[in-house]
């Protein structure tokens, strides 16, 4: 897999998330070899009013990644707030 | 069986498909819309799912249970979208040969659903809405 090279990705939002940024999709400017962490940084700085919420963790390719997990151009990347379902 | 869907829930479809000759035990655990959050009357609440990751979670948890107790069938049935009040939100269905391992099984299924999976619910409100959980 292509590892980025100061490209974006796109993140994929759901419940307070995307209501908090209005969107259900949105595009971070990463460089290459960025992390989980990074990757939670920049999304902090682009959108403030995340860190209103409790807790976020990051799914990448439909699993739960780690803060250290390098990420890849193609990569599906998933925003995943403090979860409620039953 | 593991199913993500919009459509109402029937229970007598999914004890169908629990039952077998050698289960002497099914249990059942319904998740169900209550009318109020803390006295708060609750006119409806809205479920949103990120749906392949959700399935492969309850996938996992089911793997689990059947590692750890000898289960014959399960069902797993969540909804997603706008719940009224009274409707199943999820069903949890265990078929053992004895009852203790029906009901703890059951109640793991259930209670690992609401740590892990990629499911979220808005309860809204008579007089305004809020994402469970979100904050702190």
């Amino acid at each position: 897999m292509e590892l980025l090279m100061n490209s974006s990705v796109s993140v994929l939002l759901f419940g307070v998330t995307r209501d908090l940024t209005g969107q259900s999709k949105v595009s971070v400017p990463l460089s290459e070899e960025a992390r989980v962490a990074d990757l939670l940084s920049q999304l902090n700085q682009q959108y403030p009013a995340l860190a209103g919420i409790r807790s976020l963790l990051v799914a990448v390719n439909g699993e739960y990644a780690e803060t250290d997990q390098i990420l890849h151009i193609n990569d599906e990347i998933a925003l995943i707030p403090p979860v409620s379902g039953g | 069986m593991i199913t993500l869907t919009s459509d109402p829930i029937d229970v007598a479809t999914a004890l169908h498909h629990l039952q077998s000759s050698q289960a002497g035990a099914i249990d059942f655990f319904l998740g169900v819309v209550r009318d109020n959050t803390q006295q708060r009357p609750v006119d409806r609440l809205e479920y949103e799912a990120y749906d392949r990751m959700a399935i492969s979670e309850m996938q996992k948890i089911a793997d689990q249970a059947q590692n750890q107790w000898p289960i014959l069938r399960y069902t797993i049935i969540h909804r997603k979208g706008i719940l009224q009040v009274g409707e199943i939100a999820v069903l949890i269905g265990v078929a053992t040969a004895h009852r203790a391992d029906a009901f703890e099984a059951c109640r793991f299924i259930i209670d690992t659903i609401k740590q892990t999976v990629p499911i979220w619910k808005k309860e809204v409100f008579t007089d305004g809405q809020q994402w469970v959980n979100a904050h702190p």
